[in-house]
């Protein structure tokens, strides 16, 4: 079976069985504490699906994009949790697994999208979701035989932004916007992957979108005052 | 103090990540078996300090080949781990994070019990690695370009206090920006070194901070360097403004003179008022030639016994992680439980996070 982890909003981790089957889902939807949290529902996940972290054969990480101290929780997890057991790890951008979320009803953890236009074959579909800073993060995929294909890659729009979205007539701040990552749909793309051989499964980096900040360190915080 | 031998020394892999070396550490009681680094340090030369988010970058991407190489180096395999072992701070927040996340899943892929606990604690474990008998109580000066911490050490796993560390700058960070104001490169101590051996000393007088008569009640173990480095600065610019070549290297030795003095003087101070004839020095500055050379000095002209851990081990490392969750295992600590956090402020008087 195949473990998913996503970080790159709140904090998502699902169990599905080869064939897609959803056995376990946990979410926590804290934009932040993805660090407290994720051992718990790692916890929670095998236990809701009875089985253990020897029945895992791979592990999908959700590689953004999203805020990237959080967003590292998860990857650095799932490589964690990949590396104990042997077994490959998947990477697989957040947004896909948003899209095929807001396509298949079967993941039902994508209710927030419900005030998203419908899915129609061989339309446009958009995944926004947050990137702090008063940006968000947009990708763009066409629905073919009912599946989300990527045409514009994750990029970051300012939420004030005034111009259109490639292929919408209408800019980001007006398309619905994704707030959860269905673990779900992230581990049944990677099964997919996996099964047609079209997985990357090397160290991917993460969908950062942004150089980092140089802030020179003050050092950790004096204790006690 | 000696404790028995366990009847089976427990192998725990150590996981650090609080500043810019991704440390893995696999130790089987007090026996070393990998401390591997790999460190960030070079990606930071040209700010002339740690960026935060260019280090958590950074322990991401070196994280899972330290993990296959530590315990490649130590020759187990990860399912005969007893434990895993990570850091919960002080440290960055972001840089914590990462290797808490990686420790949880990493225990759970494993079955393994989880210790999470305190960097600066660790540091003081790092000297049992040495394989020498440890003995406490200890007073322990840790001074790198995080922290710059003096603490009293009764017990490794149930005892230690703080009795005072830096009030702005740290140690190291105060050599990173004199060396900038030198015109010396990143990381500072090193260059500093190089620069102060043509020097002299007491060529002069800077301020030693927090060492007055009138700071004693309030700040006695504190450490203060933002003064020092004003002192430097304005000393160079009113040389050059005046049209005279800078003596870096008097500069540089005094500068570090005045750094090594405070730290050498607190801490034996340290050792005297509490009547400890033992002094553990740790983090990565003590690899300064001339504060290990004044302290050793002055530690036996005051009866006063200096351990020195080789540097691999006082630098941050993972070995020095899970040599602290080894010891607590040996006292019958229980492990962690998953709901901990990174701490980037933890006192040093929380030497396990339970969670
Ligand atoms: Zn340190």
């Amino acid at each position: 079976m195949i473990l998913g982890i996503d970080t790159s909003i709140g904090t998502a981790v699902a169990l599905v069985d080869p064939a897609g089957g959803i056995l376990a889902e946990i979410v926590s939807p804290d934009p932040r504490g993805h660090a407290e949290v994720i051992g718990d529902l790692l916890d929670r996940a095998f236990a809701a699906a009875g089985v253990g972290p020897a029945d895992v054969t791979a592990v999908a990480a959700g590689m953004g994009p999203g805020p990237f101290t959080g967003l590292r929780v998860g990857i650095a997890a799932a490589r964690a949790f990949a590396l104990g057991r042997g077994i490959p790890v998947v990477a697989v951008a957040s947004h896909d697994a948003a899209a095929r979320a807001l396509a298949d009803p079967a993941f039902a953890v994508a209710a927030n999208a419900a005030d998203s236009a419908p899915v129609v074959e061989g339309q446009p579909l958009a995944v926004v979701t947050d990137a702090r800073r008063r940006e968000v993060a947009v990708s763009v995929y066409r629905v073919e035989s009912g599946e989300p294909v990527r045409i514009v890659d994750p990029h970051l729009v300012l939420r004030a932004s005034t111009d259109p979205v490639e292929l919408f007539g209408a800019p980001a701040s007006e398309l619905a916007e994704t707030t959860s990552i269905s673990a779900a749909a992230l581990a049944r793309i990677a099964a997919e992957r996996l099964a047609s051989g079209t997985a990357v499964t090397d160290a991917a980096e993460p969908l950062y979108l942004r150089a980092p900040d140089v802030t020179i360190s003050a050092g950790p915080k004096k204790v006690g005052t | 103090m000696t404790r028995a031998t366990p009847r089976r020394e427990p192998l725990v892999l150590g996981i650090e990540t609080s500043c810019d070396e991704t440390g893995i550490g696999i130790v089987r009681g007090r026996s070393l078996l990998s401390n591997t680094i790999a460190s960030s340090m070079a990606e930071h030369a040209r700010y002339g300090g740690v960026v935060p988010e260019v280090a958590a970058r950074a322990h991401l991407e070196a994280l899972q080949p330290a993990i296959e190489a530590a315990v490649a180096e130590a020759g187990v395999s990860l399912d005969e781990l007893d434990a895993v072992a990570v850091t919960s701070g002080p440290g960055l927040a972001g840089a914590l994070m990462v290797g808490v996340g990686a420790a949880k899943a990493l225990a759970v892929s494993l079955g393994a019990p989880l210790y999470a606990v305190n960097h600066l604690v660790g540091h003081i474990a790092a000297d049992i690695l040495t394989g020498d008998d440890v003995e406490y109580p200890t007073v322990a000066l840790l001074v790198s370009g995080g922290h710059t911490s003096l603490l009293l050490v009764r017990d490794l796993v149930s005892d230690v206090e703080m009795l005072g560390e830096t009030m702005d700058d740290a140690a190291g960070e105060a050599f990173d920006k004199i060396a900038r104001i030198l015109g010396l490169p990143y990381p500072g101590g090193p260059e500093i070194d190089r620069a102060a051996a043509a020097g002299d000393p007491n060529a002069i007088r800077f301020p030693r901070g927090l060492s007055r008569a009138s700071d004693m009640a309030a700040h006695r173990y504190d450490f203060s360097f933002s003064g020092l480095k004003t002192a430097v600065a304005r000393w160079v610019e009113q040389r050059e403004a005046a049209g005279e070549t800078v003596p870096v290297a008097d500069v540089a030795a005094s500068f570090r003179e005045a750094v090594v003095d405070v730290l050498v003087t607190k801490a034996l101070d340290a050792c005297a008022q509490h009547g400890v004839p033992r002094l553990l020095l740790g983090g990565g500055v003590i690899a300064n030639r001339r504060l290990r050379d004044v302290a050793l000095e002055r530690a036996a002209a005051a009866g006063v016994a200096v351990r020195i851990p080789p540097l691999s081990l006082c630098t941050d490392n993972g070995a020095m992680i899970a040599a602290l969750a080894a010891e607590l295992i040996s006292s019958g600590a229980e492990p962690s439980t998953l709901a901990f956090g990174a701490d980037s402020t933890l006192p040093v008087t929380e030497i396990q996070v339970r969670g």
